[in-house]
């Protein structure tokens, strides 16, 4: 058992694809969204869509960490960066993210701002122990599963006495995000669209656990099953929510149990509680503002906060006009709905952020998918 | 950066670090968040840190729900 193979095998896939067109019932509509960037790789990449009946439509939702990135917040890195002076660690995926000004952590670093990309938190650490007259800061992003090393990161800061590190903390909660797609009247404004079910986080549960969706699933009565990133996960997680919708259910289910509990990892969890606290707001791309769907470092860290340390002010920017993601973030769009997609947006030189990130849903679709996405209907 | 795969626990060295093997390619990460696992063990990593490890038992029952199987597991 190596938990890869096993799990990407054509004969389960078709059995896995009989059983879900008996039990799609004739004459229902289901769409589902996935929320994983993971998920909608995994769709992609394995052709899932190919398999599944004409009545089950497959949503992507905004759960890609590079995408939702506000445009504001990579300025603020640039600046910290380019202003401030310091060295600035950040993971490869915000590299090429486009900033204000057809700018880019890629293009700041080419104009001789000191940027280097890490692959842990911990990295970022021992440039700070390497470079004691210099500020270094990490460029802090993503969702529940990189949260706790970032929490450990300034945990062992704190224990070393680190006085030249600090954390640009952009770290975001999952279930905030789904309960504002699922009612927030602003997305409701800017357009949205109605759904069945939701597949949930594989790796984001794994640390939360499956208890955060209970609420919402019986709050908006939705069915959530939790998959794994792998395409035979995908599926059988669609033939769950099938069954859920056909027999009037709204329940969380978990199809990943190989590595997620109710409960998820108790460690992780008391780390962040012990770092981080809840932001009143944060702004998504795509989303908007979204009440309480982001961290904060607490007070009793404040030393190592980047925000507080060099007097960050966050300043809103406007997408690209041309630009689709925020509608395409929300599952209101698909990537070939844009007219940019393909053309003057390609994963070489991304207009948005969805083309940038592998997880992101305009870079599935032009790596795997771009010549044979079906008509949309 | 969500995109991880299971990786084999190759050898647990000294403190929270260990060195994995995945696909051939060996690094090491820490296990803070996964005290528990154990040389043998399979574990999702993320930047670095393992946060889950993969209960076998569990996947196996997933493989024959695959399978419409749920009563052989």
């Amino acid at each position: 058992m190596k938990y890869v193979d096993e799990f990407r095998d054509g004969q389960l896939a078709r059995i896995l694809a009989d059983r879900i067109a008996q039990a799609v019932e004739p004459g229902r509509t289901y769409r589902f969204m996935e929320f994983c960037g993971g998920h909608t790789h995994a769709i992609s990449r394995y052709g899932v869509t190919d398999l599944l009946p004409a009545s089950v439509e497959m949503v992507h939702g905004p759960g890609c960490p590079v995408c939702v990135l506000p445009i504001g917040r990579i300025d603020n890195a640039i600046a910290l960066a380019l202003e401030h002076g310091a060295i600035l660690c950040t993971y490869a995926d915000t590299m090429r993210v486009p900033a204000s000004e057809r700018s880019s952590l890629t293009k700041a670093k080419a104009a001789g701002a000191d940027i280097r990309m890490v692959y842990s938190a911990a990295d970022a650490l021992r440039i700070a122990r390497e470079n004691p007259a210099r500020e270094v800061v990490f460029f802090a992003i993503g969702f529940e599963t990189t949260t706790p090393p970032t929490a450990i990161a300034i945990l062992a800061a704190e224990r070393a006495g680190l006085a030249n590190f600090s954390v640009f903390c952009n770290h975001v909660l999952t279930p905030a995000a789904i309960a504002n797609i699922l009612e927030s009247p602003q997305v409701r404004d800017i357009g949205t669209v109605p759904l069945d079910g939701f597949v949930g986080p594989a790796h984001v549960s794994c640390v939360i656990g499956s208890q955060p969706y209970e609420f919402f699933a019986e709050e908006y009565a939705k069915p959530v099953v939790i998959a794994g990133f792998e395409p035979l996960d995908v599926m059988q997680a669609v033939l769950m929510l099938v069954e859920q919708v056909n027999d009037g259910r709204h329940e969380v289910e978990n199809e990943f149990s190989r590595a997620v509990t109710r409960e998820g990892n108790g460690k992780a969890k008391a780390l962040v509680a012990e770092v981080f606290e809840l932001r009143r707001s944060f702004e998504w791309r795509g989303l908007g503002e979204v009440p309480y769907s982001a961290l904060r470092i607490k007070t009793k860290y404040a030393r190592f906060d980047a925000e507080k340390r060099f007097g960050i002010v966050y300043r809103a920017v406007a997408d690209n006009k041309a630009c689709e993601c925020g509608a395409i973030l929300r599952g209101a769009k698909r990537p070939k709905d844009c007219k940019v997609f393909g053309t003057v947006c390609t994963p070489e030189n991304p207009l948005g952020s969805c083309m940038v990130s592998s997880e992101g849903a305009c870079a599935a679709y032009y790596t795997y998918g771009r010549f044979r996405d079906r008509e949309a209907a | 950066m969500c995109l991880a795969v299971p990786v084999l626990v190759v050898k647990r060295l000294d403190g929270d670090d260990a060195v994995i093997d995945a696909g051939g390619v060996r690094k090491q990460v820490s296990l803070a968040l996964v005290p528990e696992a154990r040389e043998g063990d399979y574990v999702i990593v993320h930047v670095g840190y393992a946060i889950s490890r993969l209960d076998p038992d569990e996947a196996l029952k997933t493989l024959a729900l695959f399978a419409g199987m749920e009563s052989a597991a």
